[in-house]
């Protein structure tokens, strides 16, 4: 009976998640907060549906009951930052939260399903973040001379970087690490935020030709860092960042031009000069004649996605432990492969729904460097996101860099809860700037 | 709403401050577009993933969820077209399960086997074999007994008595035959010898590996590679046909039973003298020394070309596990060799299937359907999961070609080498090989490729019988007792 239960509960699943989705977009249809407020009610109750439903499929398949009282914890902190979030700041923008609050509960299922003690860990983690995440809008609101730290965040981003590179563990034949107090922490994922604070910097305080020239240096460092490091996911995301903030910024289509030449070349230039990144490509074109070798994580992938089909295996009916890295890298082809890839697809929607409403919020911010923020921020997000799953799915090649807050890795899911947070921060401002331009005019 | 009341309220002084704003979002839509764009991209692939390539994908062998599948379910059965049963899972009292084929030798290569590997039906429906689509009812049921829940059957196309007459026509001889329909790509029947018992798999294993010299275990009809022999007259003609943009009437020949050029000779089959030859006449009689005279006629690099296009040198477009044919004549080959490819031997290797297919392209109008097996996916119960339809794999040849090859083969039944099928109740066409295998020694291979109605066709049969003798005496018997099964119903 269980399995039958729990085989039944994937459609349900499906169908409350491509609800939730469709509400993601008709948040859009309104201007104000206050008209979306019947949304975001209805989107909770599927949030939860889905949380719910999921854990009591796991629960049904091993018969365990410390799975319930794991649930209860996540379910308690879901509500608390949604209800604290409504408190602290009653102007923050609730389709951000709820989107961050669906993809942590999502994270939860899949990852308890793949191993109890990872999402233990990284639980925890998840709590930490949001006890920080709730600190910073508060903080980019009081904190104004983080508009003057531009060479700062240059020296100390670029510097982490090094030092990773310098000394830090080879895991995964890249040196993206360092272990501190038994947690292992990713500096490039932190760095990602430091590193759009101090292009903004710059870009706020000349937009000059030999402005743009000193950016393209620092940028170029940083990305040549990652590059040697091995970690070519975070490399990629920072060189877009930084072309897309330039573009934006200067609004000169010929520095985009520039960007896409010196891009491209810089990737046949890394074909040419790197063995793992030619494997990256041979995996990705061939994957199943070199099953044995570069095309291993991709092929499993496939055959994940590919068994699980449109409503999936069901929770616990697929094999999604046989891919290499799945907790992290390849959590979306484990999501395909057990709850379908309509549900994946509506993933990729509600992924893509945070970007536009970041990149809505961006439009409307006045303070330059505020809005060059929110826009790195928007990007450094969905290139990821586009990566890692473009990656699994044979879009594009493999890459290595997770799905932010659903895969497993704290550094990951703290660096992600900290720009949505900054971006709720930026949104808040801009609230505030609005009543102000109101209140002029009359 | 709200914005546009708004834009009414505002004072003219408010306008270029608007415009501002709106100049200072252009570039930023730009790339909130593109990101989307980039996303709903990747979403198309996905989806289109799951369509088209995901079952292929997923069959294959290093996908472990198989392995899940199976302990869950009880494999399905493979069912012929009017469903009898070619292969099933029979389960004892103490739950052992084992593979049983009621037909025995009978569809050992088409439908293969399941332990020892895969191959066949049972490779190609592997997944499906193994998934349950059985209604909710039954599976309930079968989660209270805590018994597995029955995999779902795949439904061929495959006629019983089609491939009962084949495979006996074909009798001690080693070769192969496939039995297909040309407005479809249905393969109706297809008979590989030398053959074994997939019921013995496991015993017989260790004999059929070491065995070498017969290589039961490969299906001929689609993975044998032989010289296609005076079968590949259809395609010299065809291509004098194209180089001289269908002008093939003021074509004449003094046949004096062999060809000599620059110091090489072929002779015609058994020496035959066919004295004052047409086009027409040359392809029915299958003269020989007509057919290298039009070989060294033809622009060489055009034909590689040609050849390219009808599928030589690539894998052929079915599901099926096929071996690539091959045609490597060039314009810088030497004299000889373009003598023997122009009658079908020298260097070009063909695969049954891949003869099948073109002689089902010619009857069908030029146009190629892709060649299936797996008709329908049923569930245990009985209701359909998936319907495969049959797909256009493009036009090999246009409609005059067609037509001018249907004629010349039509001449073959009628006045040539495969008069054993002339006076029927049915009209047939086709073309009859003898493919000399062993140098200079009269060895050769049976082959014949046809169809029937000649009008109108509906079923397409190429026989090869391996080292009997000529086409006309032992492939087309072969083929006159299939057509007659056909047209029996």
């Amino acid at each position: 009976m269980a399995h039958v239960i729990s085989d039944l509960s994937k459609y349900a699943i499906a169908i409350v998640m491509a609800i939730y989705t469709f509400e993601c977009f008709a948040v859009f249809r309104h201007s104000n907060e206050e008209k979306r407020s019947g949304i975001y009610t209805r989107q909770i109750i599927c949030m939860f549906l889905v949380h719910f439903m999921g854990f009591a499929a796991i629960c049904l398949e091993t018969s365990d009951v410390t799975y319930i009282i794991f649930y209860g914890f996540q379910q308690i902190t879901l509500f608390a930052t949604i209800a604290l979030f409504r408190v602290i700041y009653n102007e923050a923008n609730r389709l951000i939260i709820n989107n961050m609050c669906m993809l942590l509960a999502i994270s939860f299922v899949m990852l308890t399903r793949l191993s109890y003690e990872k999402a233990v860990k990284q639980f925890k983690i998840v709590v930490i973040s949001l006890i920080i995440g709730l600190l910073v809008p508060f903080l980019v609101k009081k904190l104004n001379f983080l508009k003057k730290l531009t060479w700062v965040y240059g020296f100390v981003g670029a510097g982490a970087l090094l030092i990773v590179m310098i000394l830090g563990a080879v895991t995964n034949g890249s040196k993206i690490s360092y272990t501190l107090l038994g947690y292992t922490f990713q500096p490039s994922e932190f760095v990602k935020i430091i590193f759009v604070f101090f292009i903004a910097g710059l870009l706020t305080a000349s937009k000059d030709f030999s402005q743009v020239i000193l950016a393209s240096g620092a940028a170029a460092i940083h990305v040549i860092i990652l590059v040697i490091s091995k970690d070519l996911g975070s490399a990629l995301i920072f060189f877009v960042v930084y072309v897309v903030m330039v573009f934006i910024a200067t609004r000169n289509y010929l520095y985009l031009l520039l960007g896409i030449v010196a891009g491209s070349g810089a990737a046949v230039i890394a074909y040419q000069l790197f063995s793992h990144v030619r494997n990256r490509v041979i995996g990705w074109q061939d994957p199943f004649n070199h099953i044995e070798t570069s095309g291993y994580q991709i092929a499993q992938s496939l055959f994940a996605i590919g068994t699980g089909g449109w409503f999936g295996m069901g929770i616990y009916q697929g094999d999604p432990t046989s891919i290499p890295y799945v907790e992290a890298d390849f959590i979306f082809s484990a999501i395909a492969e057990e709850m379908g890839v309509i549900f994946a697809l509506c993933l990729i929607l509600v992924c893509t729904s945070c970007f536009l409403m970041f990149m809505n919020i961006s439009m409307k911010i006045k303070d330059e460097f505020y809005r060059y923020i929110a826009v790195g921020l928007s990007i450094t997000y969905i290139f990821q996101v586009f990566l890692t799953i473009g990656g699994g799915t044979k879009f594009i090649p493999l890459t290595g860099v997770t799905l932010p807050l659903v895969s497993y890795g704290g550094s990951s899911v703290l660096t992600t809860i900290i720009m949505f947070s900054i971006i709720q921060g930026l949104y808040i401002i801009r609230s505030k700037e609005g009543v102000k331009d109101e209140k002029r005019e009359e | 709403m709200k914005r546009e009341k708004n834009r009414q309220e505002i004072p003219e002084t408010e306008v270029p401050v608007k415009k501002k704003k709106k100049r200072r979002s252009v570039e930023t839509i730009i790339v909130t577009y593109f990101f989307v764009f980039l996303m709903l991209a990747m979403m198309g692939n996905l989806a289109y993933f799951v369509v088209t390539e995901s079952e292929a994908t997923i069959n294959n062998t290093y996908n472990t969820r198989q392995e899940l599948l199976a302990s869950k379910n009880i494999r399905g059965k493979i069912l012929a077209r009017d469903g009898q049963i070619l292969a099933q899972t029979i389960v004892d009292s103490e739950g052992n399960e084992t593979r049983n084929y009621p037909y025995e030798n009978l569809f050992c290569h088409i439908v293969g086997y399941s332990t020892k590997g895969k191959t066949g039906v049972e490779a190609q429906g592997n997944i499906h074999l193994l998934t349950s689509n059985s209604f909710i009812g039954d599976r309930i049921k079968n989660e209270m007994d805590s018994t597995k829940n029955y995999g779902d059957n795949v439904v061929t196309t495959l006629d019983v008595d089609l491939q009962q007459v084949a495979y006996n026509a074909l009798g001690v001889y080693s070769g192969a035959i496939v039995v297909s329909e040309p407005s479809t790509g249905k393969i109706l029947a297809m008979v590989s010898k030398p053959d074994f018992d997939p019921n013995q798999i496991v015993s017989l294993w260790d004999d059929l590996i070491s065995d070498d010299s017969s290589s039961v275990l490969v299906n001929r009809a689609t993975q044998g590679l032989y010289p296609p022999g005076s079968t590949f007259k259809i395609l010299t003609a065809l291509e004098y046909y194209r180089q001289n943009q269908g002008n093939v009437d003021s074509y004449s020949y003094q046949c004096a039973g062999s060809f000599v050029y620059e110091g090489h000779k072929i002779n015609c089959y058994h020496g035959s003298n066919h004295g004052r030859v047409n086009f027409q006449k040359s392809f029915e009689k299958s003269c020989n020394s007509s057919f290298v005279n039009i070989g060294i006629s033809l622009d060489l690099n055009q034909m590689e070309k040609d050849m390219n296009n009808l599928l030589f040198n690539e894998e052929l477009p079915t599901d099926l596990v096929s071996k690539k044919s091959s045609y490597v004549l060039t314009a810088q080959d030497d004299t000889y060799d373009v003598m023997q490819t122009s009658i079908g031997q020298g260097k070009t290797q063909m695969s049954p299937l891949h003869l099948n297919m073109l002689t089902c392209a010619i009857a069908n109008d030029g146009k190629l359907m892709r060649p299936y097996v797996i008709d329908r996916i049923e569930n245990h119960n009985g209701a359909v999961m998936k319907k495969y339809s049959p797909s256009s794999e493009g036009t090999l040849f246009t409609t005059e070609e067609a037509q001018f090859l249907r004629e010349l083969m039509a001449g073959v039944v009628e006045n040539g080498t495969a008069s054993k099928l002339k006076g029927l109740s049915y009209t047939a066409a086709g073309k009859t090989g003898s493919a000399e295998y062993n140098g200079e020694t009269a060895d050769s291979h049976a082959w014949f490729t046809g169809y029937a109605p000649t009008e109108n066709p509906e079923v397409v049969v190429t026989i090869i019988v391996e080292g009997a003798g000529s086409g006309g005496d032992y492939a087309v018997p072969i083929a006159r007792r299939i057509f007659d099964e056909y047209f029996k119903k």
